[in-house]
């Protein structure tokens, strides 16, 4: 039977385009510090560490060797999590699995990303088969599109109604003192950016960024002598696809994120999602996500994702705030992205979201999204599961 | 069943992986390099916590994760603690064969760097004492030392 765990702390990086003063272990080690600090637990009572990253992004393969100065991994227990876009969510998952599993009391969750030392679509290629889909359908921007284009489509969506996610997302990173991107935009300014692949312009994407997330999990018995109010960890859920992206039917929903939110929602008994998550931290990499992607949540039907929005839910004092951070397309630190969402959700339950801070939250949910349209569940919340 | 895959050609995809990097030196390493290329200087620093003195510099230490504050200008000399003498080519190597790769000690740090050493082999072992040879034309690099040479 697993043990209950727990997040107890948390610490990033205030996130910039490049971070020249320093190189990717400094960068790291600035994420962990502040993570240890906030939860006043020391390096030497960490029994364990995870760490994620993307291949190829700085050129270092064996990142949980490379990163020891700055993970604090020194003769400690590492293991190395990859998996494309979901990478800071599988790292939290498998903290998670580590302490749940009875063997490790406290271990230390970490993603990082200094995207600013190679060119994303250039690294980012080298996940696609390369018989197969390498050479005809390449990068992340043309998949995205051709998904909300098909979206848009089936269910008379415009560029508009996918424009109101990224001033949400831009106005709600204003709070956030970490967040990359802070300047607030308007849906003209989304409008006149640059298309970039139809329907996706400059302004409905996500940017490259260089950052850091480190978060403690804490077992039961633990926990609670470590943080005032645990952020616990309620269910998780992972749906991996398919690698071939001609096998993904456009046509439709989300498919994995619908399963594993599904699944995260039934184990631990979430039955009106709407009424009773009080917040959200989603990986939406795009604008389009913001309204195609909540409805394969379940948070609305399929094709009332613009009307959600639109009536201001998904905004700080609506119904059901989504990314009170900024989200994904303020902040994009690659392999830290997945990782920030979990941490900002332990935030929020934890009360320490000063600005940014959602009143009274008892359940948090998180997704990850990556790879070949696979996704990441997790339901957090302030009070420990039976 | 037929066994068609008897006569079916295999065939193979040739491949290059081309990504351009560029890696950030960082605060530390770049005042380390610098001085290297300015000043034909080899700096270290020493942990506060558990007092290693470390080359190259770095602003945390793996061992105890303490921070690093204290610069230190080391000698540019030192001794040979482990070496190698390598004899076949390839491309990711420095320099032609032979040479050899080494871990110096220098003078004043408390771990190796390192190197290499490209002459007088006939003489290397270890313990001998060596001396930075710095590049005519340094641009903040590792190989602002050309090599290693046997004293």
């Amino acid at each position: 039977m697993a043990r209950r765990v727990a997040i107890v702390g948390t610490g990033q990086t205030y996130h910039r385009s490049q971070r020249l003063d320093v190189n990717g272990r400094e960068l790291i080690s600035e994420a962990v510090i502040r993570c240890l600090e906030d939860c006043e637990v020391s390096i030497k009572d960490v029994d364990a560490i995870v760490i994620g990253n993307m291949d190829h992004f700085e050129s270092i393969n064996y990142v949980d060797a490379w990163s020891v100065e700055g993970s604090g991994g020194h003769m400690k227990p590492i293991m190395k999590v990859t998996t494309g876009g979901t990478t800071g969510t599988s790292v939290a998952i498998a903290a998670y699995y580590h302490v749940a599993s009875g063997l490790f009391d406290r271990v230390l969750a970490i993603g990082w990303e200094k995207n600013s030392e190679s060119d994303t679509s250039a690294a980012i290629i080298t996940c696609s088969d390369p018989i197969w889909d390498r050479f005809s359908y390449a990068g992340a921007i043309p998949s995205l599109a051709t998904e909300a284009s098909a979206y848009m489509e089936q269910y008379g969506v415009t560029q508009e109604d996918a424009a109101r996610v990224a001033v949400r997302e831009r106005a709600h990173a204003g709070n956030n003192p970490y967040a990359h991107l802070r300047k607030p935009i308007t849906i003209e300014d989304v409008m006149n950016s640059p298309m970039l692949a139809y329907p996706i312009k400059l302004l409905d994407v996500c940017p490259r960024t260089d950052g850091a997330c480190a978060v403690v999990f804490a077992a039961e018995g633990v926990a609670e002598k470590i943080a005032l109010t645990p952020a616990w960890i309620k269910s998780t859920s992972v749906r991996h696809s398919t690698t071939w992206f001609g096998d993904v039917d456009y046509n439709t929903g989300l498919v994995s994120l619908t399963r594993a939110s599904k699944e995260a929602f039934e184990k631990t008994g979430i039955r009106e999602s709407v009424e009773e998550i009080d917040v959200c931290e989603l990986y939406l990499p795009y604008s389009y996500a913001g309204l195609k992607w909540i409805e394969a949540i379940g948070f609305c039907g399929p094709g009332e994702g613009p009307r959600f929005v639109s009536e201001g839910n998904t905004d700080m004092g609506g119904k059901l705030p989504v990314n009170p951070s900024g989200g994904v397309m303020s902040t994009n630190c690659i392999g830290a992205t997945g990782l920030i969402r979990v941490a900002e959700a332990a935030i929020q339950i934890m009360g320490k979201a000063e600005k940014r801070q959602v009143p009274d939250v008892k359940t948090a949910f998180v997704t990850g999204f990556g790879g070949c349209w696979w996704s990441d569940a997790m339901v957090l919340g302030k009070k420990k599961p039976l | 069943m037929t066994n068609w895959f008897e006569d079916v050609a295999e065939l193979t995809h040739k491949g290059q992986i081309k990504v351009p990097y560029t890696w950030s030196v960082g605060e530390v390493g770049s005042r380390f390099l610098v001085a290297l290329r300015d000043q034909k200087r080899i700096l270290g620093n020493r942990c506060g916590q558990c007092r290693t003195v470390f080359v190259p510099p770095r602003n945390r230490c793996g061992k105890c994760f303490g921070e690093i504050h204290e610069w230190i200008e080391l000698g540019d000399e030192g001794i040979v603690t482990a070496h190698t003498i390598v004899r076949y080519n390839h491309p990711i190597q420095p320099t032609p064969t032979p040479f050899a790769y080494a871990i110096v000690k220098l003078d004043g740090a408390d771990v190796g760097f390192i190197h290499i050493i490209k002459e007088d082999l006939g003489r290397l072992k270890n313990g001998v004492r060596v001396k930075a040879r710095f590049s005519e034309s340094r641009r903040g690099h590792i190989l602002d030392i050309d090599s290693f040479t046997i004293i």
